[in-house]
């Protein structure tokens, strides 16, 4: 049988279809997503409608607006936020040399936070708490970013001390901002005045830098084949595990103290970061373990062969790939640290959330206007909680690692 | 070394696996510079006999001294064994983590202490060796059964081992890579070195074996050059097992 | 590298700092030293504060009168009952809006999941927004909003909202017309109680008849028969008004009659649900995915039916994968429930807090708080357990 020659035209692949066409296959492919998309697109396009003119004509910001200081520091002495700022800028001075060395995602997160700041810095609005003074402390961060880029891509600075950075620049802040006694330039604040968004990173970041070596060894207590450490381990997870945050943080509040020598005295923010980190890590424990249970025995094996005893095989071997298989688990772990902040504010601690309803609280004229506080809260916890979702996805797909939902 | 005493002794080796009487008293003697090959039906203890010699299983009974240390519980004599033998896996066990060099120059860097220069030049030198230099900045999920295989056996050479070991290193591989990777082990045999090696690749023996061994049931039931195991297998068995992979 | 002939080796008597037994023993030894030496430590401690603050650890307080009022109890309460009686009152409530909430968020949880799924581009979005809202807000400011935003805007109860129903939505509660059985209501319930019960047993034994025989045993019409035919029975012989409906009604300030859902069992019930729901929707969502789109296609081919499709090969293999997780969140929102706290819903955290307050007895009211949930939680464990151990099966 003869072959036929095709005739036609060149083929060309599909092209993307019009506008016409996707709303056809999208919104009407059939009878019943017809009627759905006749029913919804008009509720739809008025609760957009609505909340429209509600944000730009209804609303009231000025319980938001009359306190940016407030929900970003708390109470934090006026004359002594140049410490914040300090902290602040080594902060991003890191992340750029961070991004200068490797690039990557940290470029996306040190230009928006430059960014970001220096929008603040320039925007066209009066505000007692906007001098000139902050506008030019706030813009400068971008510049200090891009140094600490020069500084990263251009010399050769070795990578481990930009990592001692990172360790060091948080605990000297935390130092910073706590002061000393008996110092004049740099005086004792009381962590009661700490407030705000200050309060809400410092759980937070403290949490998840705290939290996570504290659940690798307790992963590794639990598969320890001694049977007192593993027994400990596994009592520990699974009894934090089974009650609320809430509970925990209280009992870190209340009954802590009981535990220690009667002398000791620790400070309530102290107890909040560890009760957090506590719960943390008992759930960043059971996903590392299953991490470490995805490691084919194999791998042991053939590092054993090789001559590496148990610490270098652990190091080298299983908790590189472990940590690898379960990264999704333990970033969406360290989101959910993030939101769970938020529930200091029953032990009285205020951090972001705290400061608003402090603030609504304060005034009969502020209980009126809680709902555009709480709006503008809700906003600002959805934003970061998506950003850091977001870079959890891409930074998954750098790896190469699959996630199940 | 006294050329005289073997470097791998083994005298009246028995291993248990909870009831399960997995070695029942094992004497080998292999000599530097010797090619072994060990073959049998699965379960008869080959895999198991082969790893205790690097202590990956502990024996209970028996005496195994290799080149002059005495596995014992001496954790000291297990780490200086383990960096005298080199293994390769059936299943390869590369790193995926790291690329083929980082696989090949991790041991020596963090367990005999070389510097990176060196340890990266001895894996260039050996990845030539194996035949794939080019392959030494992609990960393992990249390359072939055979060429991941090849970098096993670089990755164990790479110790400088004077015994190496093999489990079965081609029942994994896909019938056209298999060629590739014993050429590379003849290779190896033929620069004198000790080597011990599981396997069914017959015409491997017959190659560069010194000597062969059938194990069955947790003994050895037969031992002799491959020209005698081939022309006149003594033992019953030993020609059944013969007959059965010959003639597939 | 030592030289060793074999005839010394026997007697080399291994260092026992080099010993691999040795080090394995002491090891365990030491461990479990340190861990009981803290251990006794801090309850030593312990024991030592509690002295000094006479501390009662005892719990007798339990039987003692509680001396506080608890708001809107779903149990009979009054303060001069005692603490024990309280935090029944608590449990109760955690009990009741964990359960519920469960409920609300599994339903509405696999419809959004399915309108995620849908086709309908309009659909999907609409579900994709409800889930990445929820998901990325924290539950406590959903729960503010709720309670502080939405109920805390409702008009006094003489100018209550009012929805089809009737129910009547008002600052103080929620107030829903509730069907209230008649004198001849029972032997309504009792005969539709048999309809159930024999439309289930029906079902399954007819089913498995037809698995069996392969002959057609309508088991599906005949279990729907017999439900209807008792539903009627019950619904006639009771007179043809088993049920009243109970319909609220303003008496000076306040509703009478109805059901009563007070302003912070809705707000913690709605927050539950709503959050819960979107973490069900993307598990269940997972789940469905999950299932190869091999196995649709071969149980196509052989012929099954749309439905038979669904129920015999997709849902099977989803429910394994989705059952854990979704077990898992349902606990969540147990726990979860402890956040009533903050807007005064007296569950049984909030309970004990009040009894910490009141009588001082931190200890013993902890304890039997973390008693509480952790016997929740490692009975859902346990069942958990089982089930898994029940259904698996090896994947090639």
């Amino acid at each position: 049988m003869a072959i036929k020659e095709y005739e036609g035209d060149v083929i060309r692949p599909p092209q993307p279809p019009s506008f016409l066409k996707w709303i056809r296959e999208n919104l009407f492919s059939s009878v019943l997503n017809s009627i759905l998309t006749i029913v919804l697109l008009p509720v739809v396009l008025f609760l957009i409608y609505q909340v429209f003119i509600w944000v730009i004509l209804g609303a009231n910001w000025k319980a938001v607006t009359q306190f940016p200081m407030l929900f970003a520091v708390g109470q934090y002495p006026r004359d002594q936020l140049w410490r914040v700022g300090f902290i602040l800028s080594g902060l991003i001075f890191i992340l750029g040399v961070s991004w200068g060395r490797w690039g990557g995602l940290l470029r996306s997160i040190s230009l928006a936070a430059g960014g970001f700041l220096l929008v603040i810095a320039v925007l066209p609005v009066q505000h007692p708490s906007l001098t000139l003074n902050m506008r030019i402390y706030l813009g400068s961060n971008l510049l200090i970013a891009l140094i600490g880029y020069l500084i990263g891509n251009k010399t050769s600075i070795k990578g481990y001390l930009i990592i001692i950075a990172w360790i060091l620049i948080p605990i000297v802040g935390v130092v910073l901002l706590a002061g000393f006694k008996s110092s004049s330039m740099i005086p004792a604040v009381q962590t009661t005045l700490w407030g705000g968004l200050l309060v809400t990173f410092l759980l937070a970041a403290g949490g998840i830098v705290l939290s996570f070596p504290l659940g690798v060894a307790l992963a590794f207590g639990r598969r320890s084949s001694l049977p007192v450490v593993s027994a400990f381990s596994t009592v520990f997870i699974e009894v934090i595990r089974g009650v609320p945050l809430v509970t925990i943080l209280f009992m870190f509040s209340i009954i802590l103290s009981l535990f220690l020598p009667v002398e000791s005295r620790i400070d309530r923010l102290v107890r909040a970061l560890m009760a957090v980190t506590f719960f943390s890590a008992a759930y960043s424990a059971e996903n590392v373990r299953g991490g470490l249970q995805s490691v084919p025995q194999g791998q042991i094996e053939a590092a054993k062969a090789l001559g590496m005893g148990n610490f270098k095989t652990t190091i080298f071997i299983v908790l590189p790939q472990a940590l690898r298989a379960v990264l999704p688990a333990i970033v969406g772990q360290f989101i959910s640290l993030f939101k769970d902040t938020t529930l200091v504010v029953i032990i009285g601690i205020n951090d972001f959330l705290g400061i608003g309803r402090s603030i609504i609280n304060s005034d009969p004229e502020f209980v009126q206007l809680r709902t555009e506080v709480y709006i503008f809260m809700a906003l600002v916890y959805w934003i970061f909680s998506y950003l850091m979702s977001l870079g959890s996805r891409r930074i998954e797909s750098a790896l190469g690692v699959e996630s199940n939902l | 070394m006294n050329i005289s005493e073997p470097i791998i002794k083994c005298r009246g080796v028995h291993k248990w696996f909870g009831d399960f009487q997995a070695l029942k008293g094992i004497d080998i003697d292999v000599y530097e510079g010797e090619v072994i090959v060990i073959f049998g039906p699965s379960g008869s203890g080959k895999s198991t006999f082969i790893r205790t010699i690097n202590r990956l299983e502990e024996h209970q009974q028996g005496e195994i001294v290799v080149d002059g240390i005495e596995l014992t519980h001496d954790v000291r004599n297990i780490e200086l064994i383990r960096m005298e033998t080199g293994m390769v896996f059936q299943q390869f066990n590369l790193f995926p983590h790291l690329t083929v060099l980082q696989n090949i120059t991790l041991a020596p860097i963090w367990v005999r202490n070389w510097p990176r220069n060196k340890a990266e030049d001895k894996a260039i030198e050996l990845l030539n060796l194996v035949g794939i230099p080019e392959q030494a900045q992609k990960f393992p999920g990249n390359l072939s059964g055979g060429q991941q295989q090849r970098v096993a056996i670089a990755r164990a050479l790479a110790m400088e081992p004077k015994i190496m070991l093999f489990d079965e290193p081609t029942s994994a591989l896909d019938p056209e890579m298999i060629k590739e990777v014993l050429d590379t082990m003849i290779d190896l045999a033929k620069s004198g070195m000790t080597m011990i090696v599981v396997t069914h690749e017959m015409g491997f023996a017959r190659e560069v074996a010194d000597r062969m061994y059938f194990f069955d049931e947790g003994r050895i039931v037969e031992t002799g050059t491959p020209d005698e195991i081939y022309k006149e297998p003594k033992e019953d068995r030993t020609k059944l097992f013969l007959s059965q992979i010959l003639h597939h | 590298m030592t030289y060793q002939s074999s005839q010394e080796t026997e007697k080399t008597v291994i260092p026992f700092y080099r010993d691999e037994r040795v080090l394995r023993f002491a090891a365990q030894i030491i461990s479990a030293v340190l861990i009981f030496a803290f251990l006794i430590w801090a309850v030593l401690n312990f024991l030592r504060a509690a002295d000094a603050r006479n501390m009662t650890l005892t719990f007798g307080f339990l039987k003692e009168a509680a001396g506080f009022p608890i708001s809107n109890p779903p149990i009979e309460y009054n303060p001069a009952m005692s603490f024990g009686r309280a935090f029944l009152v608590g449990l109760v409530n955690t009990l009741i809006v964990s359960g519920v909430g469960i409920v609300t968020a599994t339903i509405l949880g696999t419809l959004v999941a399915l309108a995620r799924l849908s086709s309908n581009w309009m659909l999907s979005r609409m579900a994709l927004v409800f889930i990445e809202f929820h998901r990325n807000i924290p539950l406590l400011v959903l729960l503010f909003i709720w309670y502080f935003v939405v109920f805390g805007f409702l008009p006094p109860e003489k100018e209550s909202l009012i929805w089809p129903g009737p129910i009547f939505i008002a600052r103080r509660g929620v107030y829903i017309s509730w069907p209230r059985l008649t004198e001849t209501g029972n032997i309504f319930i009792i005969l539709f109680g048999i309809g159930i019960l024999s439309a289930f047993i029906a079902f399954f034994i007819l089913r498995r008849i037809r698995q069996d025989t392969g002959k057609n045993t309508y088991f599906i019409p005949v279990s729907l028969g017999l439900l209807i035919v008792f539903f009627l029975a019950g619904w006639f012989l009771a007179g043809g008004s088993p049920f009243q409906i109970d319909t609220p009604y303003l008496k000076g300030f306040n509703f009478q009659g109805g059901m009563r859902l007070t302003p912070e069992f809705a707000g913690m019930y709605l927050s539950l649900s709503l959050y819960t729901a979107a973490f069900i929707a993307e598990v269940v969502r997972g789940g469905i995915q999950a299932v190869s789109k091999g196995q649709i296609e071969a149980a196509r081919a052989v012929g099954l039916t749309q439905y038979q499709v669904l129920s015999l090969i997709v849902m099977p293999q989803a429910l394994r994968i989705i059952i854990p997780p979704m077990i898992s969140q349902y606990l969540n929102l147990t726990k979860n429930s402890s956040l009533a706290l903050a807007i005064g819903f007296q569950e049984v955290f909030a309970v004990g807090k009040i009894a910490i307050n009141q009588a001082g007895r931190a200890v013993p009211v902890f304890a039997l708080i973390m008693l509480t949930y952790l016997s929740l939680s490692l009975l859902t464990s346990l069942i958990l357990n089982v089930y898994n151990r029940r259904i698996q099966f090896v994947v090639r």
